[in-house]
């Protein structure tokens, strides 16, 4: 082994069987980030000095949450115990459930993935889904322990977690710090001997799977492939095959992990193309790129597009900044090819978007991003899912918004399903099957990964999940919980639109679709927390839940009858007077609803699942 | 007036008004008010500008408070002069606390001497102290009289032994008949005034206080609601839960009774906390603060407004004195509220009163609310239909949101 290769391999020259490509699974805070870091160190392509803290998290937001959203490659020379040259190719994955999509394109693109496990926490529920995923690929499985230098590390414990796991024996699991560097030169070592070398044909029509594809201001859309048939070069012409489009390459290279223009990817390699695309769209995850002139006959496969799982609207807080929103969105999704959204209005809040993900997460991210990067104050509506609604006319409509679902008779409503793992210590079974069955689950399955943890499986409406489930898990289990779900199909359901009505005026941004054994919940919720939330007016406000025209919860808020300063001397008309010019500062924070005045923070403290400040 | 002082610009040091003032004052009424600021006891609920013997420490004593004030009173002539104000003989005169019948009644009069003295009271000029029912006398009351005072006001606040003990006020109720007959043998005009909303106060226990009020057949009634003030004593004790929190419904509640007792009894209101058996008992003094008049206001931590200008003095009697004593200016800080805050004073004053505010003086956005307040029935609508805003028992209650309404807050 070396710390530094003498020669390295020069890419589009590269023999295949001195390639290894791999990625690494873990779980979102257990040291991926920091173990890539020490490789780039290592191998050599990052200095320590112009070693930034998690090279490969680029985005902000990312750093901030300690999350990897977009995943990129980087290749590094290595050279074997014999002295061979080799080059690995390291593609970072997401780790969240949202991007399972993402995360299965990033495997297809490799042969092998290491296993990154915290050595103090043992194995999670997302990870083991990124698991399953990288076995039903075929991949080779390097399984690791990281953080060995923690003080309350239990490297034996989870060794056996690990080995029981995926078939191995317990000193088979590699033990490394990421932080110190123990055992990460070993681990390179290893990626070259266990994982097999990729295989193609070099002379076939090229084929390149998109795995990532980012935005950049100054290049365009960037593109990563990995290269599986024959060879692209710069400036030929190549061809999307899901769409048939053609773009000419305008640059062709290699991260390592500054991009560096190469002659080409030949087969096995990974990289980068630059085509002066500006809209991600274009090069879509998981589609394959081959030559224009000699195109192959048929794609790599697998190619899926991105479907919106969960729907909010997005308000600008002050109506104005509508269309920075707008602007905003469009900057997001030229990098985000998941995002989808179309302008909405809303009685209540104005003018704003209907915005579709992946899920709750990549809705996080994306508001935060629109704030943080766009300078934006947003009110989202409660999330929803996507029903299939079956009117008395017998034509099923597709409801993204609450605001669609049809008056009148509802002969039938469909609704998605996922299917979720739980992992919990076991201690928390009852607590969690509670949780699941109040949410309308079935139970699938359960197994105990090692004496005192559990996996449970569970059939669950999407619905249930997307608003407090992760939150109410945690807390439940005290924070040891973890959860991975995907989309499971659908179900019929008892299902119906609960509308608020303020004064009679029906408030849009509040109306939700629910089972209808939780209708009258909700509407007790939500009527009585606004009761608290809006200030009284000068008359009497009525704050009904209905289904229909039927009303299933009533609030009152009375009218106020006194608002005056009862004494005004001399000495109080300047202090009087600045009391009322405050009280006009916090009126532009109101919104109209009908004739009521509503403070801004309802909307926020109603649409949100925390408890309700007090007025 | 509340103990805290405005924020605003600091005074100068030579009191002069700017030059534009002296415009501004054309045409406008004079008043003085005069601020006594002692009291026996600190009550409960008071944030007042006050202090009882033990508070007020060396440095300032109420021996020679009226020598003092009086001192005030020429520096204001004297400024004015200078400022080229032009002369205007004083309409009204209030004397205010704190408890002004803790001086003896000679330093009242002589401190209204200065006045007259200083500036001249326009005949018919309306004079009024606050007075304690228990720091009265009938030869007291007879010398204020003697001297050129008109009016008394006295503190009576309910008739409820057990109201007046969570107020901490010292008088016996039994006291106030009796002060009011002497003030009337004396030829006084008199009030009364009454704090309803105390905690504890039922609406049988308010119910007995009208009547009370109205048995002594004042000629005016004022009813306030209690405020609390943050840092009295009585705060505390509601934050610590020793005392029941106030509440505006039940204030809302003892008003409309109240304004109804009185108006059976006789009474008009003309603001929204007075009420006047006839138009020539309203209080001329507090008419003027709310049309906009002029006023120099003498004494620690008193307000004045002249020509627009609005300043306060300093607030500590000791501190008050040495600026006295050393000829300089008691100003502590002022403003020049700009024509949007003055319109907001304006409407916010005037709607105050029962003679309203002329509709033209709002402007067009203003003016496009007036219907749906009288359709929320927060205005009187024949009034209207005749330029004039005035507000109804509902509105007086809600006189706030009206005025936020009309300047489309």
């Amino acid at each position: 082994m070396s710390p530094l290769a003498r020669t390295a391999q020069v890419p589009a020259a590269t023999d295949p069987s001195l390639i290894r490509n791999f990625c690494i699974i873990a779980h979102i805070d257990h040291g991926k980030s920091t173990l890539a870091d020490r490789m780039l160190q290592l191998t050599g392509v990052v200095s320590a000095r112009d070693m930034k803290a998690q090279y490969l998290d680029r985005m902000d937001i990312e750093r901030e949450r300690g999350i990897t959203i977009k995943s990129q490659a980087v290749r590094m020379p290595w050279e074997s115990e014999d002295g061979t040259a080799y080059a690995l190719n390291m593609i970072d994955t997401p780790g969240h459930v949202d991007f399972t999509y993402e995360v299965s394109r990033s495997l297809a693109a490799c042969e092998g993935a290491i296993l990154l496990v915290d050595a103090a926490q043992g194995i999670e529920a997302q990870t083991l889904a990124n698991l399953y995923l990288a076995i039903e690929g075929d991949l080779t499985i390097i399984p690791v322990l990281n953080k060995i230098d923690l003080p309350n590390a239990q490297p034996e414990k989870y060794a056996a977690e690990l080995a029981n796991l995926i078939g191995c024996e317990p000193d088979e699991v590699l033990k490394v710090s990421g932080k110190t560097g123990e055992g990460v030169e070993a681990l390179l070592d290893e990626v070259i001997k266990q994982l097999p070398p990729p295989v193609g044909d070099a002379k076939a029509p090229a084929r390149a799977m998109i795995f990532d594809s980012v935005y950049d201001t100054y290049r365009g859309v960037v593109t990563y492939v990995r290269v599986v048939d024959g060879k692209l070069s710069p400036r030929e012409k190549i061809q999307m095959m899901s769409t048939g489009t053609t773009h000419e390459l305008l640059e062709i290279g290699v991260s390592s992990p500054n991009p560096e223009p190469t002659k080409g990817l030949g087969v096995g390699e990974v990289g980068y193309l630059i085509t002066g695309v500006k809209d991600v769209r274009q090069s879509k995850v998981g589609d394959t790129v081959t030559n224009y002139l000699k195109p192959a006959s048929e794609s790599l496969g697998g190619y899926e597009e991105a479907k919106p799982m969960v729907f909010s609207g997005l308000y600008p807080m002050d109506g104005t900044d509508y269309p920075v929103l707008r602007d905003a969105l469009d900057k997001l999704q030229l990098n985000d090819a998941a995002l989808t959204y179309e302008p909405e209005t809303s009685v209540a809040l104005g003018f704003g978007f209907r915005v579709g993900f992946l899920g709750l997460l990549h809705l996080e991210i994306t508001r935060q991003r629109l704030e943080s990067e766009f300078n934006l104050d947003l009110i989202s509506t409660a999330p929803n899912v996507v029903y299939e609604v079956m009117g008395e006319d017998k034509q099923m409509i597709t409801v993204t918004n609450p605001s669609e679902f049809p008056d009148g008779k509802i002969l039938e409503v469909h609704e998605p399903m996922v299917a979720a793992t739980i992992l919990a210590p076991s201690e928390f079974i009852g607590a969690v099957m509670e949780l699941c069955q109040a949410r309308r689950g079935t139970m699938r399955g359960m197994d105990y990964l090692s004496e005192d943890r559990v996996e449970m499986r569970y059939h669950l409406p999407l619905a249930e999940i997307v608003f407090d489930f992760f939150d109410q898990l945690k807390s439940k289990t005290r924070g040891y919980a973890s959860l991975d779900w995907k989309a499971d199909g659908e179900q019929v359901a008892d299902l119906v639109k609960v509308d608020i009505l303020l004064q009679g005026d029906q408030v849009d941004a509040f109306s939700a679709i629910t089972h209808r054994d939780k209708a009258y919940s909700y509407g007790t919720m939500m009527t009585s927390k606004l009761r608290e939330l809006i200030p009284r007016q000068q008359f009497e406000v009525p704050i009904q839940a209905a289904i229909g025209s039927r009303i299933i919860a009533r609030e009152n808020i009375r009218a106020i009858r006194k608002d005056v300063l009862a004494k005004c001397y001399g000495g109080d008309i300047s202090r009087k007077r600045k009391l009322l010019e405050k009280q006009k500062e916090g009126k532009k924070r109101m919104k109209m609803v009908g004739r009521v005045e509503v403070p801004q923070e309802a909307f926020i403290a109603a649409l949100s699942t925390d408890e309700p400040k007090k007025k | 007036m509340p103990s805290v002082l405005p924020d605003g610009d600091p005074a100068p040091a030579d009191g002069l008004l700017p030059a534009s003032c002296a415009h501004e004052a054309q045409g406008r009424t004079m008043s003085f008010y005069v601020h006594i600021p002692f009291c026996t006891v600190r009550c409960g609920y008071c944030d007042f500008n006050t202090y009882t013997a033990t508070e007020l420490g060396s440095g300032s004593s109420q021996a020679t408070y009226a020598a003092t004030v009086s001192k005030e009173i020429s520096f204001a002539r004297e400024v004015m002069e200078r400022s080229g104000q032009p002369h205007r003989e004083i309409e009204t005169v209030f004397f205010g606390g704190g408890t002004p019948t803790l001086l003896p009644a000679g330093d009242l009069v002589s401190v209204l001497g200065q006045i007259r003295r200083d500036f001249g009271l326009k005949p018919g000029a309306e004079i009024t102290t606050e007075a304690n029912p228990d720091s009265v006398t009938r030869e007291s009351l007879q010398e204020l009289a003697d001297g050129g005072f008109t009016r008394v006001s006295f503190g009576m606040q309910s008739a409820v032994p057990h109201v007046l003990k969570v107020l901490e006020r010292t008088h016996d109720p039994k006291r106030v008949p009796q002060a009011v007959a002497w003030a009337r043998e004396a030829g006084l005009d008199v009030s009364v005034d009454l704090i309803y909303g105390t905690p504890g106060e039922s609406l049988e226990d308010w119910r007995m206080s009208i009547e009370a009020a109205l048995s002594y057949e004042p000629d005016h009634i004022s009813a306030y609601a209690l405020i609390i003030e943050e840092g009295t004593k009585l705060a505390a004790q509601i934050r610590r839960g020793e005392v029941p929190n106030i509440d505006d419904d039940d204030h809302a509640e003892k008003y409309q009774m109240a304004d109804e007792m009185f108006a059976a009894a006789g009474f008009s209101w003309y603001e929204v906390s007075n009420w006047a058996k006839t138009p020539a008992n309203a209080c001329q003094h507090n008419i003027a603060y709310w049309k906009g008049g002029d006023w120099w206001g003498a004494g620690p931590g008193a307000h004045s407004h002249v020509g627009g200008l609005r300043w306060w003095n300093v607030k500590h009697p000791a501190a008050y004195q040495q600026r006295i004593d050393a000829g300089i200016s008691p100003g502590h800080g002022r403003e020049y509220p700009d024509a949007q805050a003055v319109q907001l004073e304006r409407t916010m004053l005037l709607t105050r009163l029962s003679s309203g505010m002329q509709i033209s003086e709002l402007d067009a956005t203003g003016r496009t609310k007036v219907a749906g307040l009288i359709a929320d029935e927060l205005i009187d609508a024949k009034a209207a239909f005749a330029g004039t805003l005035v507000l109804t028992q509902r509105g007086r209650l809600l006189a706030d949101l009206v005025v936020r309404e009309l300047l489309d807050f």
